[in-house]
């Protein structure tokens, strides 16, 4: 017998990008070819990798260091960059406190270093620019959603796209360079002048779902896992549907 | 593989309890779920179990709550590389849920599904002989909703995306049928002490 299985709700779509087994199961050897830093905590690596099957934005890859006795430690990390042919990917790590990945990221790695990684896994927090995106992240929570408002830049995408982005401080607040009118930072410890202080809320939220775009917006969350119950709660509460909200724990 | 220039790893304990590649994460109880956390009262939680069974049957709160309770003491390891000693899991038992609907003799397999739409796929031998719980409760209190509560599986022998949270029944097949994350990269089995994390491993 082969009985299709019937979901329940309309959340169970499964990725919505197809995951190739073969990109997600091979270990390729990543060259760091450049070191930006971004902020006092956080860093972009970017690497060549000359086997990688390419991304949609959104998706994360695995990072794994091997030590000379054979031990090795294996970590996710959103790709930052927009899909693109230069062979590279860019990835932007937070320095975690007595973290032993992003603690060699940031203290040994050098430009010429070699890492393994597998990747792209996972199309569910994907976004390949096709419907209108409201993207709401904290910290290093961003990581994701910038690669989804780069490429729209790049390909110029006329789909509406807005993201509210959360920091302690404008210091800490990650590619504070590059961001534009689609963003609206919020500062939970220290702000510009004139700008308040406080915890991303329901004014933040409601406004861009006042002005749905055709069709209604679809969420992605990203941050710590008690950013991502809040901002998912703002975001339900304001009458966003629950199966039109994705989101990515960092842990 | 690939030796990583200056990388030594945090000091290593040979703890024989814990799968290679995991930590202990001591006190903490990450959270990794893709979807809304639901609000789900006991009230309005039930349990199907369907498929190749001889009687089909959803249980509401209260009917699980009435079958002969059996507790989990032991640890749990996630994927993303942590592991939970001495967690306290108490509900019952799937080989009570099963004792009633009878899988067919053909039945090899059967995939969970949440009260979200969340998927996840298992062998029917992962299941059964005490090895699989639905669970309500965490150290004495119920659930948190966070954690998949009012009621979650429990299968702590493999990762812990195989728990599926907020459990809304188990359909029983004679094939195998990946869930949500083995459809998005991850392994079929994910049998922490063969590291089967990823599709290929
Ligand atoms: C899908 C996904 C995408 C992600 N994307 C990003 C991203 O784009 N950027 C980013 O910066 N992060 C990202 N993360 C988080 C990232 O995967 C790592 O968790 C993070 O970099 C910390 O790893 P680490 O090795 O530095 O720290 P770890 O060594 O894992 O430490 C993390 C915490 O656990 C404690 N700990 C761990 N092991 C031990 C041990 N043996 N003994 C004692 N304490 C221990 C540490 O003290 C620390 O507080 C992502 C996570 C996920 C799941």
């Amino acid at each position: 017998m082969t009985e299709t299985f019937v979901p329940p709700t309309r959340f169970a779509v499964p990725g919505r990008i197809a995951v190739s087994e073969q990109a997600a199961s091979v270990w390729q050897t990543a060259t760091l070819t450049e070191i930006r830093r971004e902020t006092p905590r956080a860093s972009t690596y970017r690497f060549a990798v000359p086997g990688w099957p390419g991304h949609v934005p959104g998706q994360h890859l695995m990072v794994r260091l091997t030590a000379e006795d054979g031990y090795t430690a294996q970590r996710h990390y959103s790709i930052a960059s927009a899909p693109d042919a230069s062979g590279h990917v860019e990835l932007t790590l937070d320095h975690v406190e007595g973290g032993e990945v992003s603690g060699w990221f940031h203290t040994v790695a050098r430009v010429g270093d070699r890492v393994e990684v597998r990747g792209p896994v996972s199309g569910f927090f994907a976004w390949p620019g096709d419907r209108p995106a409201l993207l709401i992240g904290a910290g290093s929570g961003v990581v994701p959603l910038m690669s989804m408002v780069r490429h729209h830049r790049a390909r110029n995408l006329a789909v509406p796209l807005r993201m509210l982005v959360s920091a302690r401080s404008p210091e800490e607040l990650i590619y504070a360079r590059e961001l534009g009118a689609e963003t609206t930072p919020v500062f939970t410890r220290r702000a510009p002048e004139g700008v308040p202080v406080g915890r991303m809320a329901a004014a933040h939220v409601a406004p861009l779902l006042a002005e749905q775009p055709p069709g209604g917006w679809e969420a992605y969350v990203c941050g710590s896992n008690s950013f991502a119950e809040h901002a998912s709660r703002l975001l339900v509460t304001a009458g966003q549907p629950v199966d039109r909200i994705r989101i990515e724990r960092f842990g | 593989m690939h030796i990583t220039r200056g990388f030594t790893g945090r000091p290593r304990v040979d703890d024989p309890g814990l799968p290679p590649g995991q930590y202990d994460a001591g006190d903490d109880w990450p959270v990794l779920s893709a979807e809304v956390t639901p609000d789900l009262a006991p009230a309005d939680w039930t349990f199907r179990v369907d498929g190749l069974v001889a009687e089909p049957r959803t249980w509401d709160w209260e009917e699980a709550h009435r079958l002969p309770p059996s507790a989990y003491e032991g640890a749990i390891h996630c994927v993303t590389s942590w592991s939970k000693f001495g967690v306290r899991f108490a509900g019952v038992s799937l080989d009570a849920f099963l004792d009633v609907v009878r899988p067919h003799g053909s039945a090899t397999h059967a995939v969970a599904y949440s009260h979200t739409g969340y998927t996840t796929n298992l062998p029917l031998a992962d299941l059964t002989g005490g090895r699989a719980w639905i669970a309500w409760e965490y150290d004495g209190r119920p659930l948190a909703p966070e954690h998949g509560g009012p009621a979650r599986l429990l299968v702590p022998h493999l990762y812990f995306w195989k728990s599926a949270k907020w459990i809304a029944g188990l359909r029983i097949l004679d094939h195998d049928e990946p869930g949500f994350w083995e459809r998005n990269g991850y392994h079929e089995r994910g049998n922490p002490w063969e590291e089967q994390r990823y599709s290929g491993d």
